[in-house]
């Protein structure tokens, strides 16, 4: 009986060893694809701010592939003094800004109203946000409108012009829908009105939502560039995306800007860029830790539902 | 809705129709006015989807027209089908067509399936530490504008001074002007998109490993499972549900392929490879101005993406969950 229980102990050792063994191989494995992962992940950022740091000619002779060569903060200083890069920014954060407060100001009372189900119409006009995501007109119809509002290189029209989003819209409504009914009956019956209960009871129950959607505006702000290339025409009113692209794309392919930067040795193009690279990352890698605590919880309640 | 007595009552439908829609519009009238502060809320919201949403869908007529900009909307004449037998003409738009489908499909095949292989791997890290610190670096390239991607792959691509050049000088090989070459534009495309986007891509399936029950892995271990197998006969499993609905919606924006990215990246001796439906309406209406041609070329996009949605849409209902809206 007892060397039975031994055999059988032992029998199961081995059996363990046995079973955990491509474990152990697959842990492995697994953990140094992770790694290896991440550091294709981070080199790209680490590449860009060598170079930035590095001076130009190590940068054109190629020395240059994971650390600073020749320390210098010279292109940094060629960016920094750029009138246009400080009003660039400035815009992005007008953009930003003001785009953001402005979505809010449409977003959420209108998706206040659709999310009652008192209001009269309510099917249709919600069937008529969700069509927005299925079918649109289309980059020409959508620019000759802008054209013909008048809002061609005009501040206005950034702001106004991308203020709302079907996804936006269903996003908040959905967060309202799902408040529970008591906080309202309470405020009815002492005779609040649709304003109030808006600002008294929605707004502040709904601030994680509301906030998801303000981060979701920004970030979308932030990074936008496309429209902003298409309908600005000033230099005094671009924002830095596009900026930055008429710098990293377009300069690239323009002879006369690269030979005005060949005679300088402690910067060249390829710094200049990486410098407006990391600049221009900076926000939003200070942002980030907010971004992503908040987007996490976001994920789980900015989930479309119906 | 007509009243139950349309048919019936023959003798009375003019009056009792007449009758019951004033009682109708009075019932309405009076629900508008009840409610005045619910439609003045909704107001600005209505307002700025009327006016920059669906008045642009009424200047899509202008695919049926020779549409000049001093004639207008109006004053252009019809000329039906014609530009839409254009673009069937087009060699650019076809080949546009075909790129579009190429860089869908690829992107479908290894794309889509990166975020899934990510989670996987997140989820086998064995330290906590580890797999925080790894998710923190793989979410945030999602917040950066795809300006500065396109910046990042200029300058690693860059045939004089990028490492990989760099690197294939030191071995005494020639330098490649990669972002010049159609061969390689899908391949550092589809790449670049995946290194910004499956990380937070892979937080779906993440969420969705976290929920799938502990004591399945625990009767598997005790059966002698390796965790390679219960990958593949409980993790997988348990999320397909979710794979099905994230591929569904992959399927639903297929035409979508990130052409503001493209833009960046493009240049015209890859548009062979690179140029996709959308960067071919930017080109031809916004830069070469033939409004007509591009918005049909705009129509055409814009409804075969209506209906992908559509059948993913159906399909979805069909398959599980329910339908996505």
């Amino acid at each position: 009986m007892v060397s039975d229980g031994i055999a059988e102990a032992l029998a199961g050792q081995q059996q363990t060893a046995r079973r955990f063994e491509p474990d152990r191989v697959f842990g492995i494995v697994n953990a140094s694809l992770v790694l290896l992962l991440l550091a294709s992940m981070l080199y790209p950022f680490l590449y860009i701010a060598a170079v930035s740091l590095s001076s130009g000619a190590a940068v054109t002779s190629g020395r240059v592939l994971l650390w600073p060569v020749d320390l210098t903060l010279a292109a940094y200083g060629q960016v920094l003094s750029d009138r246009l890069f400080w009003i660039a920014y400035g815009n992005t954060l007008i953009y930003a800004v003001g785009g953001t407060l402005m979505s809010l100001a449409l977003i959420v009372p209108g998706a206040y109203a659709l999310s009652r189900p008192r209001l009269f119409g309510r099917r249709v006009f919600n069937f008529l946000v969700a069509f927005t995501l299925w079918f649109h007109a289309g980059m020409i119809p959508f620019f000759l409108n802008m054209r013909d509002l008048g809002l061609i290189d005009s501040r206005l029209g950034i702001l106004v012009g991308f203020a709302c989003s079907a996804f936006n819209v269903i996003l908040l409504r959905n967060a309202f829908e799902g408040m529970a009914p008591s906080f309202e009956d309470a405020a009815r019956l002492e005779g609040a009105n649709e304003f109030q209960l808006l600002r008294y009871i929605f707004l502040p129950l709904s601030m994680p939502a509301i906030l998801t959607v303000a981060l979701l505006c920004l970030v979308t702000r932030w990074n936008g560039y496309f429209w902003a290339m298409i309908l600005l025409r000033g230099e005094e009113k671009i924002p830095l995306q596009v900026y930055l692209k008429r710098i990293i794309v377009d300069l690239r392919a323009d002879d006369a800007a690269a030979a005005r930067l060949a005679h300088a040795s402690d910067y060249s193009f390829e710094t200049i860029m990486a410098a407006i690279i990391v600049v221009s990352l900076v926000p939003i890698v200070a942002a980030y830790p907010y971004l992503l605590k908040h987007f996490n919880k976001g994920m789980t309640l900015g989930g479309i539902k119906e | 809705m007509p009243s139950k007595g349309f048919r019936t009552d023959v003798s009375g439908l003019s009056s009792s129709h007449a009758v019951d829609l004033r009682v109708r519009a009075k019932a309405i009238a009076k629900r508008l006015r009840e409610d005045w502060q619910l439609y003045l809320l909704l107001a600005p919201l209505a307002i700025w989807f009327a006016v920059f949403l669906y008045k642009p869908m009424l200047g899509l007529r202008i695919a049926f027209k020779d549409y000049s900009l001093f004639l207008g909307y109006s004053g252009s004449p019809w000329i039906g089908l014609e530009n839409f037998w254009s673009l069937l003409t087009d060699d650019q738009f076809l080949r546009a067509v075909r790129n579009t489908l190429a860089i869908s499909a690829v992107s479908l095949l290894i794309a889509f399936p990166a975020p899934i292989a990510l989670a996987l791997m997140f989820n086998e890290i064995a330290s906590a530490k580890l797999r925080r610190a790894a998710q923190i670096i793989v979410y945030l390239p999602h917040f950066i504008s795809v300006v500065i991607i396109a910046g990042l792959v200029i300058a690693l691509a860059s045939p004089s001074t990028g490492p990989v050049n760099v690197l294939r000088s030191r071995f005494g090989m020639e330098p490649i002007y990669f972002l010049t070459v159609p061969e390689y534009f899908r391949a550092i495309f589809i790449a670049s998109n995946i290194w910004k986007e499956a990380g937070f891509e892979s937080i779906v399936y993440l969420a969705a490993i976290t929920g799938v029950s502990p004591a399945l892995y625990e009767a598997a271990r005790m059966d002698g499972a390796t965790r390679l197998q219960m990958i593949r006969h409980i993790t997988l499993p348990s999320i397909l549900p979710v794979i099905l609905v994230m591929l569904v919606i992959r399927v639903g924006n297929l035409i979508e392929v990130g052409f503001e990215y493209i833009v960046l990246l493009y240049q015209p001796a890859t548009y062979e490879t690179s140029d996709v439906i959308a960067t071919y309406i930017y080109r031809v209406g916004l830069q070469s101005n033939d409004y007509g041609l591009a918005a049909a070329a705009g129509l055409f996009n814009a409804l075969v993406a209506l209906l992908l949605v559509w059948g993913a849409n159906r399909v979805s209902r069909r398959a599980s969950t329910g339908a996505l809206w």
